[in-house]
């Protein structure tokens, strides 16, 4: 076994692989760039090398650095945790030259499956399903309208060395055949430095379904079960579980039997994930084969009881795989949620910055939280936005599904944005709970991006009462003030009116121990809490079942976050309620006329000019942050009075680029 | 006349009183988005505590058919009452009675509650709402705002006196709330001028609206007249409620003191990465606020206007403090003549009132240039100097990052009687920052870029730190960002019962 393993990477995955090496007695090193001093991995480690600037090209993908690392360190193994190089032969092979094993497969399954053509051709032959298609490389545009044709439309043109949805087009006919082709090209020759491209058949209302494969250096291979992970946005995953709601244990072990034949063709050792394309009858094609842990993996450790780095490790320390085929059963379910630092409601762009305040849900039996920040640390925009994993198993799917609500309701950020409730809004959509899964339901169910509106309301008896206790908590304390009038002290009422949206709510709050027994809509509602003063998180129970509400004051208001929903609240007297009725409502100023910064960033092009008459949907403006360029479209049709900002100009969030007539 | 005949008058006039200016001018009142003189007082004061004085009190004026028109009352509504318990003196103009104007009965009412204000030591808190002088009374009306006006100088620094702007407030009349110690106001029906938008543009031809010329927005951002705008008059007065719960009856009392749950030893792990590696790049003071005092709560006074510098009340171990805090978000700290006059007028309220006062320094130096100068930094960057070195509550000091040059010793130093000063490990205290000092200090290697970036260094690792000061006893402790909470709260405790006196005069000259 290993004495030491440097974890080539960063964030939740490095904090993940030392979990497990710790608790196998295994020293741990981490590396890190100069934007990760403080970060969370750094803390997690036994020790930590520093090895360059932020940009990941100069520092987590510099081979030598992380070589110099190992040896300077005395690590003898490096686990590469996804992205970054955990797919590069080079780096496999340089390790290797140095005589530190890599924790992951041979330099020959990395080469095979990092190629998209290379692997079809390996699957078909070891009698994998593949996608009817064009395997060899597309000499130009002409070509591939021509195979377009051959299979029918609707096609996926895709780079060789694609991933992550870049250098990806669907087209429909031969014009978007053309111009994907184009627009893939160029994608993929300024991403991956290669421009080589395939056509294959689209598949409508695909269902994106994996299995999880162990293999050892003694020829064992085992399926550890599936991972549905259908649910992507932009062909990024949101929500992965495990089983699939959809799969026949038949299915399963087809799609089981033909990953392992797969992996075994490539003299597989590791982990490594062979992905399918599943459509609405069950058939199964390969996809692609991930040579490499993924970040999904918790999900199915939940259900089949294994550690997947641990076996990684033992494997790639030479022990045969402790588990035959027959040891494998599925337990219960496991879904996972991933956290990200975006905005849901401005189009999922990224947001970076100091995480002010950071409370994740508690760990438990339920629940797992892979995680790899801390509240004072930093989102940087170098790296990838993704906060943490929440990983939730119950005995049922509907059981995972109340877990993952319940524990959503207590993860509390600050300081950066964040798709809670995006997520919880997911698993409260009857499609989701249902099972009724393809890669384009949020693309179906959220056609126009994703509102406040889309989050569904609940009963609002559980935010009132809450409100109401909370207000009267802060009543209570205010009477407690010294100096007051001997004789007239401040006696604090019992009955309030709690506004919402626009609507009083009458409610007569009567203190118990440790909470309060709240009168409403002619029942009575036990809130019970040992929240203080400042908390954001109110938790207790709400009729004596577990409740979680975040709660925040805002001068006489108090904003509740709930089920994914925020609603702002006011508890007052029945006389402050009856005067408010004069006060005028303020509505913010229209800007509706206006295309906004959605985020600070560099203002790269204006597609407008004054006077031109555009259409929902046309392109305004490009706004270019962390190193994405996020296309700005009008909204409606209209006409352009005014460009408020020019090529080159540093925009701010909210800034008015362009203003309609 | 038999007793229930009296008992009957005097309910007739009650209910007039009550109606002050007639239904038809409360619908106008409400329907601008107003409320009336006795709603507010309603909900400024705890619930049935008012006691309403001099209901009966009528003007003298028999000029212009004043005779005929008299309203018991007289357009203000004033007593006493509680909020939360605590009495307060308050006095309310009734837009509905003769616009609200001044007459000399009216300002006779509001001089009566301030004197018994005096007596008792209690605040007087004045919602204002008014047209400005009662023209037909002339002079009189005149004597009557100077007899207010004293009476706010006499109670300077003895009561507390906040002034809610909830109407028009304008001409002489703003001098009044301009000598209290707060000025609130609702945003786009409040607003407070000198001179009057016809007025201007007779004079100076300048087009403005009154809003923009004096509206809540103009004055708690541009002129900071204003402490805190608020969107309406319910928002306003249950804000002032919560606001008077920092405020001490009288300056010989003690401030209100409030248990709290939060406990004195609570550490705060994530303020050790606040202050960011990089010495250039900001970070918001105000999460260090919320962070160390006493359930995240701080209420912050004129946050929009000179926003360089942060200060507000907050609670520690449950007793009010006062919080000046230089912000490096905003003109990366620097001290100017706004952030001066700013932060010097809270930390002499804060010292007349008994309120201990915690300062968070973080600042590069004064800002520099014409402006500035031109418009007199001098004097007033001694405001805030002044009022630091003649203060005598109890001063805790921590140095988060820089403390450079002149604004290090204004910052509530040691050498100006500062009580207990602490700086975090990330302190820089030195005339300036060290890229500034190497030019000066070797001007001649200026050309020589390696050598000055190896000076640089060098002043960097000598100065660019907490220890010189620390050697000196400037500093008294070097305190980790966590632990920052739990040492301010102990040096307030040991600071309690804190005696200083200044040598006796009639009083200071502050460089006004």
């Amino acid at each position: 076994m290993f004495n030491k393993i440097l974890v080539a990477n960063r964030g939740e995955i490095a904090c993940r692989v030392f979990k497990t090496a710790r608790r196998m007695g295994i020293q741990t090193v981490a590396v890190y760039s100069d934007a990760d001093r403080e970060a969370l991995h750094v803390q997690s480690a036994d020790e930590a090398v520093p090895i360059g600037p932020p940009p990941s090209a100069q520092s987590y993908l510099v081979m030598d650095n992380i070589i110099k690392a190992c040896l300077d360190t005395g690590a003898d193994a490096v686990h590469p945790g996804y992205g970054f190089l955990s797919e590069n032969k080079a780096f496999a092979e340089a390790l290797e030259q140095h005589g530190i094993d890599f924790i992951g497969p041979g330099t020959y399954a990395i080469e095979a499956m990092g190629d998209k053509i290379t692997s079809k051709k390996l699957a078909t032959d070891a009698g994998v399903n593949t996608i009817p298609g064009y395997t060899g490389v597309l000499a130009d545009a002409d070509q591939a309208v021509t195979v377009a044709n051959e299979i029918g439309y609707p096609v996926m043109l895709k780079a060789s060395a694609g991933g992550g949805g870049k250098g990806m087009r669907v087209a429909w006919n031969d014009a978007e055949c053309r111009d994907g082709f184009e627009r893939a090209t160029n994608e993929a020759r300024s991403s991956f430095g290669d421009e080589r491209m395939f056509v294959e058949k689209f598949i409508e209302e695909p269902r994106h379904i994996e299995i999880q494969i162990i293999a050892d250096a003694h020829g064992h291979v085992v399926y550890l079960g599936e991972r549905e992970c259908s649910l992507q946005r932009r062909h990024q995953k949101v929500i992965e579980e495990a089983p699939s709601p959809f799969l026949d244990t038949a299915t399963r072990r087809a799609m089981g039997e033909q990953a392992v034949a797969l992996a075994k063709a490539v003299q597989y050792k590791s982990a490594g994930t062979v992905e399918f394309i599943v459509d609405a009858n069950r058939n199964f094609y390969f996809l692609e084969m991930n040579t490499r842990l993924q970040v999904e993996h918790p999900v199915t450790e939940m259900v089949t009881g294994t550690d997947l780095v641990e076996l990684m490790i033992r494997v790639a320390a030479g022990e045969a795989l402790p588990i035959t085929q027959q040891d494998v059963t599925l337990t219960g379910w496991a879904i996972e949620s991933r956290v990200y630092a975006e905005d849901p409601f401005r189009n999922f762009m990224p947001s970076i910055g100091r995480l002010v305040s950071y409370i994740p849900p508690t760990e438990g039996e339920h629940v797992r939280v892979d995680t790899g920040v801390f509240e004072g640390g930093e989102v940087s925009m170098y790296y990838d936005p993704m906060i943490a994993k929440l990983i939730t198993h119950g005995a049922t799917r509907d059981q995972a599904i109340e877990h993952m609500r319940a524990a959503l309701d207590s993860y509390h950020i600050r300081g950066v944005t964040h798709n809670i409730s995006f997520l919880a809004a997911l698993m409260a959509h009857p499609r989701f709970v249902e099972g009724r899964l393809s890669t384009n339901m949020i693309a179906e169910e959220y056609p126009d991006g994703f509102h406040a509106s889309d989050v569904p309301h609940e009963d609002p008896a559980r935010i009132i009462t809450v409100a109401a206790s909370v207000h009267h908590r802060y009543r209570d304390r205010a009477a407690r003030i010294s100096g007051q009038m001997p004789g007239h002290e401040r006696a604090v009422r019992n009955d309030w009116i709690v506004i919402m949206n626009g609507e009083a709510h009458t409610v007569i709050v009567r203190e118990v121990e440790n909470g309060h027994d709240i009168d409403y809509n002619g029942e009575t509602f036990e809130v019970r809490s040992d929240w203080q003063f400042g908390e954001p998180l109110f938790k207790g129970t709400f009729n004596g079942s577990p409740i979680c509400v975040q709660v925040e004051r805002e001068k006489q208001a108090y904003r509740l976050f709930h089920g994914g929903a925020e609603v702002t609240l006011m508890a007052v007297t029945p006389r402050v309620a009856e005067l408010l009725a004069y006060m005028p409502v303020k509505t913010p100023p229209d800007m509706s006329k206006f295309v906004l910064s959605p985020m600070p960033g560099l203002l790269v092009s204006v597609a407008v000019r004054v006077g031109q008459e555009v259409k929902s949907g046309e392109e305004i403006a490009v706004v270019e942050a962390m190193k994405m360029e996020n296309t700005l479209r009008a909204e409606r049709d209209g006409k352009v009075q005014t460009v408020h900002a020019y090529p080159g100009d540093t925009v701010a969030v909210d800034q008015p680029i362009v203003e309609f007539e | 006349m038999h007793e229930h005949e009296i008992v009957r008058q005097l309910d007739e006039t009650r209910a007039a009183a009550r109606l002050g200016g007639g239904q038809k001018r409360i619908d106008a009142q409400h329907s601008k988005g107003k409320l009336t003189a006795r709603e507010r007082i309603e909900l400024l004061l705890d619930e049935e505590s008012f006691e309403e004085w001099d209901m009966f009190v009528e003007h003298r004026c028999s000029d212009f058919g004043m005779a005929e028109n008299r309203v018991p009352g007289d357009g203000v509504v004033t007593g006493y009452g509680t909020i939360n318990g605590r009495v307060v003196f308050v006095f309310s103009q009734d837009f509905t009675v003769f616009g609200g104007s001044l007459s000399e009965a009216h300002a006779e009412k509001i001089c009566k509650i301030m004197d018994h204000a005096m007596k008792v030591g209690a605040p007087v808190i004045g919602l204002n709402d008014s047209g400005g002088a009662r023209i037909q009374e002339g002079v009189a009306s005149l004597g009557g705002y100077a007899e207010v006006f004293q009476r706010n100088v006499m109670a300077s620094g003895v009561i507390p006196q906040i002034s809610i702007i909830l109407g028009p407030c304008a001409g002489g009349a703003v001098y009044s709330p301009a000598m209290t110690d707060f000025i609130f106001m609702v945003k786009d029906t409040s607003y407070m001028f000198v001179t009057g938008p016809e007025v201007v543009k007779t004079v100076t031809h300048e087009t403005v609206t009154a809003e923009q010329l004096g509206g809540a927005i103009t004055h708690s951002t541009i002129s900071g007249v204003c402490d805190r705008a608020f969107e309406n008059d319910v928002e306003a007065l249950l804000m002032v409620r919560r606001f008077i719960n920092y405020l001490p009856a009288n300056n010989r009392a003690a401030p209100p003191f409030r248990p709290t749950p939060d406990p004195a030893d609570r550490m705060e792990m994530s303020l050790d990465t606040l202050v960011p590696d990089n010495p250039n790049l900001p970070y918001d003071i105000k999460e260090l606020i919320y962070k160390v005092v006493d359930d995240g709560e701080f209420c912050e006074i004129q946050p929009e206007h000179a926003q360089n510098i942060v200060v507000g009340f907050a609670r520690m171990e449950g007793r009010p403090i006062g919080i000046v805090a230089n912000q490096p978000m905003v003109l990366a700290g620097c001290l100017d003549i706004k952030s001066a006059t700013k932060g010097g007028r809270f930390v002499r309220f804060c010292d007349a009132f008994n309120i201990p006062i915690v300062t968070f320094v973080d600042v590069p130096g004064f800002l520099p240039g014409t402006a500035q100068e031109y418009g007199g930094i001098i004097k007033h960057g001694a405001k805030l100097l002044y009022a630091y070195a003649e203060a005598t509550v109890p001063k805790v000091t921590v140095i988060t990052r820089k403390a450079y040059g002149g604004a290090y010793d204004v910052m509530s130093s040691k050498h100006l009687r500062g009580d207990v000063n602490f700086a975090w490990p990330s302190a820089e205290i030195a005339v300036m920052g060290p890229k500034g000092a190497v030019e000066i200090i070797f001007r001649k290697d200026i050309g020589d870029s390696d050598k000055i970036a190896k000076r640089t260094e060098e002043y960097r690792r000598k100065f660019a730190n907490p220890f010189i000061a620390g050697h000196r006893g400037y500093i008294d402790d070097v305190v980790a960002p966590h632990a920052t909470r739990t040492r301010i709260c102990r040096s307030l405790a040991m600071l309690r019962d804190k005696k200083l006196s200044n040598p006796w005069r009639k009083h200071g000259n502050i460089p006004l």
